[in-house]
């Protein structure tokens, strides 16, 4: 019998740009079996409900992650405003689809340079993320903030676009589908870089459906699926695909996520083209009674909001529930029967975000 | 600043935070603000550091790995709390599983605050941090010398 030994992987570890731990069962080189470990990011932000009420939530419910804070945001507004009744002004929504794609291409732009310093190529890890300080500019420049934008508040939102600041996003997208374009045959073509995601952590798509993978993981299986389809805000009026890979492999991940990227460009062009002239914020009146539970596409797949009320400010209970740790179980099926060498760059591929998963 | 005689290494861990400052301290070392300039480099090894850049409050389960981290790093050390929650615990004080700020475990010697902090702050508080480092690799030399003469005489 060969003999087998267990590794304990992170929590602190240099490709790990986040603390999670995985005892990684290996025989030689292969591995049998990852047990996660999690909780080292848990703060039990939920139980914030007791003692904010549900207008400050609006701001906690945004530090659930830094990364896709504009989502949870938006995602809480949505159940709050669903359980009240509230009409949200035709602009409030246009603004929120336009800073919700502008921060879903920031995210998958950081995940393409993690995945580079993954596999080892620093110059197109610094490629990268020179190319999404552009797209951190303009939110600055329309929002005020770099990676925590607080605009969201319930009813609407609290800055506006001005036809000036719209000149400025639509070159800034020009510019970087441009460069883009040059750093896409590096990640699609360039052999050596094939030879680290083609046929790495294969994901069927019976079992990517059995284990509930969300977003980007489980389209790259072939699984259609987006949350955007179901039409909140203003995606109903927006033309756009699913993108999905049949490879289920590294390389189709990679794919779908820079594909995901062009289609953010073209969808904040056709919001911008259609921006309505309306208020930007409805009046809010008293207090939300009721339960709502709202499904949105974050930029890492699936999240999920409920939110119950009881007609006094504090709100009974908010829940979330992340894309991570649905694609969780998707991670550990991956990682069976990888190399060691190839645990990093597996565990970068479902785009992890370990403070969403454990608030 | 300009007595700079050693390259100090950077550590970044990732306490319990909402990954906003993670990311910041990250763009810190990319090109457009380049905090490698000051002859810093990111390692991930804490036997190497010199620099630990702590992001997020304590909470009871990464308490026990901050501090394995803060003694794996060779002396002299220092230590630099960037955003509003390693400094204090931020938005986030009143959870039942946060203890505090970076301070309740290992001495802090720069805060940095801000929610999320900005590039600049960072670049600001790794320089004071540099300067501290250098300051303390003199304490660090002399002491070694006095111990070597204290020993031969």
């Amino acid at each position: 019998m060969k003999k087998r030994s267990i590794v304990p992987y992170g929590p602190q570890h240099p490709v790990l740009p986040e603390p999670v731990h995985l005892d990684l069962v290996i025989e030689d080189e292969k591995i049998i079996e990852a047990v996660p470990s999690i909780g080292f990011v848990h703060r039990g932000l939920e139980s914030l409900t007791a003692k904010r009420d549900f207008n400050q939530m609006v701001y906690v419910t945004e530090r659930v992650c830094g990364i896709c804070s504009f989502g949870h945001g938006f995602g809480y507004c949505e159940a709050v405003e669903d359980i009240m009744d509230i009409e949200v002004p035709e602009r409030a929504k246009y603004l929120r689809t336009i800073w919700f794609e502008l921060s879903r291409m920031h995210s998958h732009f950081l995940w393409l340079g993690l995945l580079a310093d993954g596999f080892g190529f620093e110059n197109l890890f610094y490629q990268c993320w020179r190319i999404r300080e552009k797209i951190l500019d303009v939110l600055s420049l329309t929002t005020g903030g770099r990676v925590i934008f607080s605009v969201n508040k319930i009813g609407g939102v609290m800055r506006d676009i001005t036809p000036e600041m719209a000149v400025a996003i639509s070159e800034m997208l020009t510019s970087v589908r441009k460069e883009l374009k040059d750093i896409v045959p590096i990640f699609m073509e360039d052999a050596s870089v094939k030879r680290r995601l083609v046929g790495v952590g294969v994901l069927s798509k019976e079992q990517a459906h059995e284990l509930g993978c969300a977003g980007p993981f489980a389209r790259a299986s072939g699984i259609e699926i987006d949350m955007r389809k179901l039409g909140y805000a203003a995606y109903k009026d927006l033309d756009f695909d699913i993108i999905t890979s049949n490879t289920g492999d590294s390389y189709g991940r990679c794919y779908v996520r820079i594909n995901e990227i062009f289609q953010s460009i073209d969808i904040i062009r056709q919001a911008l083209g259609k921006l309505p002239d309306t208020e930007l914020a409805a009046v809010v009146k008293g207090n939300p009674k009721g339960e709502s539970f709202i499904r949105i596409e974050q930029p890492r797949g699936e999240a999920i909001y409920y939110v119950r009320a009881n007609g006094s400010p504090h709100l009974d209970r908010m829940r979330v529930r992340t894309p991570t740790f649905a694609n969780l179980a998707g991670l550990c099926e991956t990682l069976k029967g990888a190399d060691y060498a190839d645990v990093g760059l597996l565990i970068l591929t479902i785009d992890p975000c370990i403070s969403c998963t454990e608030r | 600043m300009y007595n700079i005689k050693r390259s100090p290494w950077v550590l970044h861990y990732d306490g319990s935070s909402c990954n906003g400052c993670d990311i910041e301290v990250l763009a810190c070392l990319t090109p457009v603000y380049d905090a490698e300039r000051f002859g810093i480099v990111n390692t991930g090894d804490p036997m190497q550091a010199d620099i630990l850049l702590i992001t997020g409050g304590i909470n009871s389960q990464n308490a026990a790995v901050v501090k394995q981290l803060y003694e794996q790093m060779p002396r002299p050390k220092v230590v630099a709390a960037i955003g509003v929650c390693a400094c204090t615990g931020g938005v986030f004080k009143d959870c039942y599983n946060i203890l505090g700020g970076v301070d309740k475990v290992i001495p802090v010697d720069v805060y940095v605050p801000g929610c999320a902090a900005r590039p600049q702050a960072i670049i600001d508080g790794i320089v004071k941090a540099c300067d501290i480092f250098q300051q303390r690799l003199a304490e660090h030399e002399q002491m070694i010398k006095k111990n070597k003469t204290a020993k031969e005489g």
